[in-house]
């Protein structure tokens, strides 16, 4: 039961048919993130104009949690300020530490999806690393300004 | 041999996992201990705990006696006929560095050459990359050929009067291969290099003689075969181990000692300085008698057994790779592979949900996997207590872990 909670067709949808999956052209942002631990890997670009998310992009590999968690990611922030990234962060890590109260939040959207990988704690990490890798981006952004 | 018998020995297995029974498939990584460890453990504990060879009272003298006499005994079990060259370690990582840190530290300069394999551990690799950088020594490595064993091929070219020595996984932790240790070392000794074998994971699984292996030097960990954790050995030469600097100064090491200088106890105590780890030389002397009274012959056999049996239904699963060689001789009982697209984790933690532990990741070998193209492999490894259910438990989560999928 909790396992078809945690391999939600929408998930494997995302891991198969990624979303913002490539490279982009003198990103104002760029991270690389490994997991150690895994092996798991990602890169992930930013393009940041007046405060706002224009372009995003991700590579590296992984296993479904991570892929699915940084299609979503992108998508859902395409577009949308960065003080926006930084509380759907925060509300998506709540999350997978079990906050019942986030996993039925509209905000999240799609990424609501993700909410039974908060029952696998070893696989937590595979759901953040695109997160983190976000924070460390929008840390970028501010410390260099935005093009 | 009555694997239901050997099963009742391990407490631990007889347990349910997320509303299964457990099926123990992560022997490589580490392996379950039978009753008559932990009962020599806490026995220790009770009755005879002390330092050993420092104090005259009772406790004392048993203490030194239990850890002396299971040295005496794993030495009988691989072969060593001085159990004076058997100097116990925290495991396989500690012999290796002990080795890099003392010999090569003692003997390697620029221009010298190292051979490993790219299949090795990262314990027999970073230790090396450590005593290179500091000597101005090379590292060169074996290839594997598409079987996934060592490629012999490059050795004429890789091993020459440069090479002062060579270091070897026995078995390979990520793909099951057995080397031709003896074969090697033969070749390695004719070129005048040391030869030392990482042998963390044939020592649990395959019958080990150092002498007919050949080698100099001989790494391995306890807690792979049956014993506690943070206790393992290093066998070496008598005469190299003499002709080496200790690894670690302290207690226990000496003979005399000045303010400026010391003099060094003979061995093995030379290389055992400070207070070690009597309880796990205790459990591992259990360990080992536990093992000799199975039959290292018949551990492998049973292994090959499981081997077979798995490998058959595996092949037959589409689109599931199996890495390391065909010839099922050739192997040890590890089984390492992919299916489909689901990655190793997933796999893992489909498994996982059904009772079944297997290992998901690069196994600490990234180098190989970078060889094979992947990023990480599902790996399923066995030992003298599992079971054809065990195996058909894996086929069976791993069907799910297809539907689940979409297959
Ligand atoms: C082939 C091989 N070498 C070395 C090691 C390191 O052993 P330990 O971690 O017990 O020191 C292992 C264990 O994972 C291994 O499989």
């Amino acid at each position: 039961m909790q396992l078809e909670a945690l391999y939600q067709q929408v998930i494997l949808q995302h891991y198969r048919h990624p979303h913002n999956r490539g490279v982009l052209d003198a990103p104002d942002a760029e991270v690389h993130l490994r997991n150690p631990t895994c092996g798991d890997e990602i890169t992930l670009q930013l393009h940041v104009r007046d405060g706002t998310i224009e372009d995003v992009r991700f590579s590296g590999q992984g296993c479904s949690i991570s892929q699915a968690s940084a299609s979503m990611m992108t998508q859902r922030l395409k577009g949308k300020p960065l003080a926006e990234a930084d509380a759907l962060s925060a509300r998506f890590t709540e999350m997978m530490h079990g906050s019942a109260e986030a996993a039925v939040d509209r905000n999240l959207g799609h990424l609501r999806a993700l909410a039974g990988v908060a029952r696998f704690p070893v696989r937590v990490r595979c759901a953040l690393l695109a997160w983190n890798a976000l924070g460390e981006a929008a840390k970028q952004v501010r410390t260099n300004g935005p093009g | 041999m009555y694997v239901g018998e050997i099963r009742q020995e391990f407490p631990i297995l007889q347990q349910q996992v997320n509303g299964h029974p457990l099926v123990y498939l992560d022997n490589a990584a580490s392996t379950q201990k039978p009753r008559r460890v932990l009962e020599a453990l806490d026995r220790y504990y009770r009755e005879d705990n002390a330092n050993v060879h420092r104090g005259i009272h009772e406790l004392s003298r048993r203490a030194t006696e239990a850890y002396e006499a299971a040295r005496v005994r794993v030495a009988a079990l691989f072969g060593i006929t001085d159990p004076a060259e058997l100097i116990w370690t925290r495991g396989t990582t500690e012999a290796l560095n002990l080795i890099a840190g003392s010999w090569g530290m003692a003997n390697l300069g620029p221009g010298d050459e190292i051979l490993l394999s790219v299949m090795e551990h990262h314990s027999n690799l970073v230790p090396w990359q450590i005593v290179a950088g500091r000597t101005g020594a090379r590292l060169r490595f074996l290839e594997i050929d598409e079987q996934q064993r060592l490629d012999l091929s490059g050795l004429d070219e890789l091993l020459t009067e440069r090479t002062r020595l060579v270091s070897l996984c026995h078995v390979s932790n990520a793909l099951g291969t057995i080397n031709p240790i003896r074969e090697i070392a033969a070749r390695a000794h004719a070129v005048g290099a040391v030869m030392v074998v990482d042998g963390a994971q044939s020592a649990p699984h395959l019958p080990v003689d150092v002498q007919a292996l050949g080698c100099d030097f001989f790494a391995f960990s306890g807690h792979k075969m049956c014993g506690p954790t943070g206790i393992g050995g290093l066998w070496g030469r008598r005469k190299l181990l003499e002709a080496m600097p200790p690894f670690f100064g302290g207690g226990d090491m000496i003979e005399f000692v000045e303010l400026e200088r010391s003099t060094y106890a003979p061995l093995p105590n030379k290389f055992e300085a400070g207070t070690p780890a009597i309880a796990g030389v205790v459990g591992l002397g259990a360990a080992v008698d536990f093992l000799a009274e199975i039959g290292p012959e018949a551990i492998q056999a049973h292994e090959r057994y499981l081997l077979g049996y798995a490998l058959e239904q595996l092949r037959a699963i589409p689109d599931l790779r199996v890495f390391g060689p065909e010839d099922i001789a050739e192997r040890s009982g590890v089984i390492s592979f992919t299916l489909a697209d689901i990655h190793p984790h997933d796999l893992a933690t489909i498994l996982d949900a059904e009772g079944v532990a297997i290992r998901a990741g690069h196994h600490c070998t990234q180098p190989l996997m970078h060889r094979l193209g992947v990023g990480s492999t599902a790996r399923a490894s066995f030992y003298v207590y599992n079971t054809t259910e065990d195996v058909d438990r894996l086929i069976e989560a791993l069907q799910r872990a297809r539907t689940l999928f979409g297959y």
